[in-house]
């Protein structure tokens, strides 16, 4: 049996130990609903309370800022659909990078169809918003304008400061999707001045399906999810107890050793692009080479497409995502490398390896070498790959 | 989502390759669709007794070249273009959904390196 890596970290990331250890009273002890008035409810009302005391302090936020949700994608939803409803009468303009999550992104086409105006920001060929596009787009109208904290494809970190700042000299407000930033970057949403931002807990060792949107008190945010009086009246859904536990559990622990954990991981990403770079002929890193998450090394292979790339490191037990149309079932490749300039070719020939606190100096360096292998072998199948003593651009 | 047949294939593909001197070369695909399919022929007397193929595609692209041009050698010409991509993805055990353009490929490829041995034969 051929070795397991794991290298998707910001697809997923394993649940800790310490958030499952806390998690798992709230399954079967302590399964009161937070709603009930008894005994049983007033226990997980004090769980999710101090849960929700801990996820507000790690971003400087009111505890009553803080709402759970379901994750990233409910947070994305319900920050850009709730704000275009409840300012609808200011205004109907939205702006948007172009390398949004697509819970952005089809939330703004939704919003089209209903009469809002959806414009995009220009990003350069490095993904970085351009702050000057943006400023002579904001104008008096624009209600929301959102751009996620740092990408989830090219791990471009944004100016979320300065864009948080566009939008309260033109009155919008202003969102961040944090979901791959939260617990790997500090944040802290009274310095960045952004009125909205969402969280996810799993992709920092805490548990899928649960997440947190940060409601700047005073903004005002539409409810998607109606029903009854959970999260203040915002959000109708039983509370995810189990989850919000872990959730915070997991928060907590990526914001202690969030300075550790960056130093390691982006030590790993230094020496696999270094080597990468050096070693692999006809490849591209894709995004900033300093600006960047910790985690996240982008490449684009030439001459050969990303799904392929993708299983044949599967077949050599290298767990990757590729931004190629073919592995995400559209015809289109990554929107995200395309808004960068990428030519369709490069844009199908890219994959993402993002890397966790788990992962050593050695898998990155045995990575190495099974990419060299599977680009070579994939190369040597390739009609635009011609080697013949010299190796020819076709 | 593929089938164990299909990354068996996708691991160890067969005809890997450009014939020199072909007797027809057929190119289907662009990059920028993220596919293109080469395969190049030998023929003699009608009968195909070498067939190579070059892809830039998906597991399941390379999966289908790699299989097309196995059940094509050692077929007249005329069998060869009744090879429908349907044939492929059968052998194959099936392809999902989205990857049967793939096989459509193969089957475009094949044909148009037909055509052009027959072309070149009736120049």
């Amino acid at each position: 049996m051929e070795r397991q890596i794991y290298f998707d970290h910001a697809a997923t990331t394993p649940l800790c130990k310490e958030a499952l250890d806390k998690m798992l009273p709230y399954f079967t002890d302590v399964f009161g609903n937070p709603n009930s008035q008894h005994a049983f409810g007033r226990e997980s009302v004090k769980a999710v309370d101090e849960a929700r005391d801990i996820i507000a302090k790690i971003i400087n936020a009111k505890p009553n800022e803080v709402y759970f949700t379901s994750g990233g994608t409910e947070g994305d939803n319900w920050a850009l659909r709730g704000v275009a409803h409840a300012y609808k009468d200011k205004g109907n303009h939205i702006i948007i990078s172009p390398i949004e999550h697509a819970a952005m992104l089809s939330t703004a086409k939704a919003l089209a169809k209903e009469g809002f105006k959806i414009s995009y920001m220009k990003v350069d060929n490095e993904g970085v918003v351009d702050l000057d596009h943006l400023r002579s787009i904001a104008k008096e109208g624009t209600i929301f304008i959102g751009c996620m904290m740092a990408n989830n494809e090219v791990g471009t970190i944004e100016p979320i400061k300065e864009i948080a700042k566009i939008a309260k000299d033109c009155g919008a407000v202003s969102f961040t999707d944090a979901v791959q930033a939260a617990g790997v970057l500090k944040i802290d949403v009274k310095e960045l001045g952004v009125d909205l931002m969402s969280m996810s807990a799993h992709k920092i060792y805490g548990p899928k399906g649960v997440g947190a949107l940060y409601i700047r008190n005073g903004v005002k945010v539409q409810s998607i999810l109606t029903g009854g009086h959970q999260e203040r009246m915002k959000r109708g859904g039983t509370t995810n107890v189990a989850g919000i536990v872990g959730f915070a559990e997991a928060f907590k622990i990526a914001d202690r050793d969030l300075e550790k954990n960056f130093n390691y991981v982006s030590g790993l990403r230094d020496r696999f692009i270094d080597r990468v770079l050096a070693e692999v002929p006809f490849v591209k890193l894709n995004g900033p080479r300093e600006n960047r998450l910790p985690a996240n090394a982008d490449f684009s292979f030439e001459f050969i497409e990303g799904e392929s790339i993708l299983f044949s490191l599967d077949l050599a037990g290298i767990a990757v995502s590729s931004g190629s149309a073919c592995s995400s079932g559209s015809l289109e490749p990554s929107h995200v490398l395309l808004a960068l300039g990428l030519p369709e070719a490069l844009a199908h020939g890219s994959i993402r390896f993002s890397f966790g606190k788990h992962n050593t100096i050695e898998e990155v360096d045995y990575a190495v070498e099974k990419i060299k292998e599977a680009v070579q072998k994939l190369r040597e199948m390739s009609p635009l790959f011609k080697a013949e003593g010299e190796i020819k651009y076709v | 989502m593929y089938n164990e047949k299909v990354m068996d294939v996708f691991k160890n593909p067969k005809n890997v390759g450009e014939i020199e001197n072909a007797d027809g070369v057929g190119t289907v695909g662009n990059a920028s669709c993220g596919d293109i399919m080469q395969i190049s022929l030998k023929i003699e007397n009608d009968v195909i007794v070498d067939a190579k193929f070059k892809t830039f595609g998906c597991a399941a692209a390379i999966a289908t070249s790699s299989t097309a041009t196995e059940m094509i050698k050692g077929m007249t010409i005329k069998e060869a273009l009744e090879v429908t991509n349907k044939k492929v993805v059968e052998c194959l055990g099936g392809l999902p959904a989205q990857k049967i353009h793939c096989s459509v490929l193969a089957e475009e490829a094949i044909k148009k390196a037909i055509d052009d041995y027959l072309a070149k034969k009736n120049a």
